[in-house]
């Protein structure tokens, strides 16, 4: 581990940017209380997955020398994201095989990148937070942190140490929400019966609050839960970690409710 | 068999519009995964044996002529005969042809991917042969004359009431009062049905799950033990397997064997594994007297060497299909071809083309479940983005879809434009979106829009926020 404070570089993500900047600056807080010093490089945009899952590679590869290019010189690359981080530590590699100086560059960057809570934990060593957030709360496992990265384990132990927190599982917790990016659209009537068991273990765990580590995921489930009509509050792991929680609920209007 | 896997959508449509299917599918949600977690936790070894097993098949599909030569040697050394069948017409040719010179009028099966594969059940009636399937879950589809829904549970997609209807509308010599609501009433009816057939039958055709080039044994795992009266019984044995179910030696067998029912059914072991070589000897007690190997290629030499090759590792235990959630809300039908699931996402577009196929690899949410269940470590969402790549370059993807990746990718391989670009974006939907917090419908996002709620942006980007932070503004 370098000495002294390392410099984060934060990969936003292109729907925290987009859509939920707060799950951003509970980001930056969390990575400044881990002893770490964040920046954000302007070139950023997205990771390059849709054109990746599209099979369009050119583009991909475009994004993904462009990322590699804006995160030059950071001790460490940290995206509140799973998916987002496994693209680049997983695929960005994979994108190179037959360009030996980008693979090189993509293998440093891989190399270097962590999704945000598993960073906390298992890197920076943190074992508490300290929030004041109090609820109800069931853990939802996005697919691509908990199988390509790992994470499982991390987020749930950081939101234990919470008082006021009292996780309760749902079923099938591991099992895809349905999203999968561009799937979601492309095949709505099927995305739509995988969110509809989702919502359906959700609502049966009990919760008030449901947490996830990627913003696509949270809101396709935030967005059938209310078109349910279910009270559940959806929010990213980050915010409620980083006691940030004054901002709306994901999908919940500008003014708190009663 | 006909692909409707170009309707796979529709196919998906009505299939989730079906509610006894639905009622059946929740079975395979259930079922298969906890009894399969349970074979897994009780064996600390079962990763390393993955790992073999997919280290076995690698060499082994390096070196597959080699390996197919030897099997083949050996066949012939105990008295068989092999024929190799580059297509499906030239496998249905020589099955036919053997059935003619045998005389043969009744044939029994036992459940063969491969006979599905190459459209045999057809031919074989077409020829007048009296076809009987003897695999209880092939037993009942062959009376609805329906294609399986999975590789190892053919009739999964029926509900047991539907069974029960079937058997009273088929069995007509039988009481109609007879009580048949229990599973193993229905059981007991169709062994009793279909002992007769396997005594008069004069051919036996059976798959094979491994092919062992060391003895040139032909090897089938099953559970009800009719793959044995099938293969035993009648005059002549016939096996249908396709190239790559070719293993070194039966050292090889034994790895494979130990994760194939584990994942499959989460069985240690099946009831049967049942080992063929040759015909009867002149000391045995019984067994055929013509033992014949069809091998069949049907395109998947062209996946040697190729993006596809780790996919002939398969070993067809079905984990994939049981862990996938596409699977099991559309059920396999929906998939339009023999083979359903990831693998057959995988497979199909390689045997009947992507052109025909290309929905299968797009119609996963990439989850990555299969890969993390798959004995052998098939790469199955890495292969089906390939397929993804290969429709992308030929541009059969759809117009809508290129279009609007294009759009998009011309901001976000500008950053500053970029930024400028989603800073409006959210400004204007969070604009409108601010007193509801969400968008019920959203021109642009219908696909979104029929099934859930659209959240609104918060406002501003983080980006523009995190630019004001830094030249010294309170972020908002
Ligand atoms: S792809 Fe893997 S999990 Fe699926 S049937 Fe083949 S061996 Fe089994």
């Amino acid at each position: 581990m370098p000495e002294g404070r390392p410099r984060v570089g934060l990969f936003v993500t292109c729907l925290v940017d987009m859509m939920r900047p707060s799950v951003g600056f509970a980001a930056v807080k969390l990575l400044e209380s881990a002893g770490c010093s964040v920046e954000v490089p302007q070139a950023q945009t997205c990771c390059g997955q849709p054109a990746y899952n599209s099979g369009d590679r050119a583009d991909t590869r475009a994004l993904a020398e462009q990322t590699i290019k804006a995160f030059q010189g950071f001790d460490y690359v940290v995206a509140p994201s799973g998916s987002c981080a496994a693209m680049i530590k997983e695929h960005y590699p994979t994108l190179f095989d037959t360009d030996p100086e980008w693979k090189d560059r993509a293998e440093d960057l891989a190399g270097r990148t962590w999704e945000l809570v598993s960073f906390l934990t298992d890197l920076r060593g943190m074992t508490a937070v300290d929030s004041r957030f109090a609820g109800k709360v069931t853990y939802h496992d996005s697919c691509s942190g908990l199988r390509e990265l790992g994470i499982q384990a991390q987020p749930r132990q950081l939101l234990q140490t919470i008082p006021g927190v009292e996780l309760t599982e749902m079923v099938e917790r591991d099992v895809c929400c349905g999203f999968g990016g561009t799937f979601c659209v492309k095949y709505a009537d099927i995305s739509n019966k995988i969110v509809t068991a989702k919502t359906d273990h959700i609502l049966a765990s009990g919760a008030d609050t449901l947490l996830a580590g990627d913003l696509g995921c949270l809101m396709n489930m935030a967005g059938k839960l209310q078109r349910r009509g279910a009270a559940i509050e959806v929010r990213h792991v980050a915010e409620v970690l980083a006691d940030m929680t004054d901002q709306p609920a994901i999908g919940q209007p500008a003014r708190r409710r009663a | 068999m006909q692909s409707t896997s170009r309707d796979f959508k529709d196919n998906a449509r009505a299939a989730l519009a079906n509610q006894t299917l639905q009622k059946a599918m929740k079975h395979v949600k259930t079922g298969f995964i906890d009894k399969r977690a349970k074979a897994r936790d009780r064996l600390p070894e079962f990763d390393d044996l993955r790992d073999a097993s997919r280290d076995i098949k690698d060499h082994t599909l390096a070196n597959l002529d080699f390996y197919l030569e030897r099997y083949e040697e050996k066949v012939i050394a105990s008295g068989g005969q092999v024929h190799w069948a580059p297509t499906a017409e030239d496998a249905r040719k020589t099955v036919l042809d053997i059935c003619r010179r045998v005389d043969a009028r009744v044939v029994t099966k036992g459940k063969s991917m491969i006979s599905e594969e190459i459209a045999l059940n057809q031919a074989m009636e077409e020829a007048g042969l009296d076809v009987v399937e003897t695999d209880l879950g092939e037993y009942i589809i062959q009376l609805r004359k329906e294609p399986p829904s999975h590789i190892i549970a053919p009739a999964v997609h029926l509900t047991k009431e539907q069974v029960e209807a079937d058997f009273r509308h088929h069995h007509r010599e039988l009481p109609p009062e007879r009580p048949l609501s229990e599973p193993l009433q229905l059981v007991a009816e169709a062994r009793q049905m279909l002992r007769r057939r396997f005594l008069e039958a004069d051919v036996g055709i059976t798959g094979a799950n491994f092919l062992v080039a060391e003895t040139g044994t032909s090897i089938i795992v099953t559970n009800e033990g009719n793959g044995d009266l099938t293969q035993t019984l009648p005059r002549v044995h016939i096996v249908v397997a396709s190239l790559e179910k070719v293993v070194p030696n039966l050292e090889d067998v034994s790895t494979i064997l130990r994760v194939l029912a584990r994942s499959a059914t989460g069985q240690e072991f099946s009831s049967y594994t049942t080992f063929s070589t040759g015909p009867r000897r002149p000391d045995d007690p019984d067994g055929p007297e013509e033992y014949h190997v069809i091998l069949l290629d049907n395109g998947r030499s062209n996946m040697l060497g190729g993006q596809f090759q780790d996919m002939l590792r398969c070993i067809r235990c079905g984990a994939c299909m049981n862990h996938c959630p596409v699977y099991h809300a559309v059920g396999g039908h929906a998939y339009g071809w023999v083979y359903p699931g990831p693998m057959g996402a995988v497979l199909t577009p390689n045997l009947i083309g992507v052109d025909e196929a290309g929905h299968l690899p797009n119609a996963s949410t990439f989850c990555g479940r299969c890969e993390a269940v798959c004995p052998m470590r098939i790469p199955l969402p890495k292969m089906m983005r390939h397929w993804r790549e290969r429709e992308f370059e030929r541009h059969l993807s759809p117009t809508a879809v290129r279009a609007g990746l294009a759009v998009w990718a011309f901001f976000a391989r500008r950053p500053k434009l970029y930024h400028v670009a989603m800073g409006l974006q959210a400004r204007l939907l969070g604009y409108f979106g601010r007193a509801s917090g969400r968008f019920d419908a959203l021109p642009f996002a219908r696909g979104w829009t029929k099934h859930r709620d659209f959240p609104a942006p918060e406002g501003r980007t983080f980006q523009q926020l995190w630019a004001e932070k830094q030249s010294g503004k309170a972020p908002r």
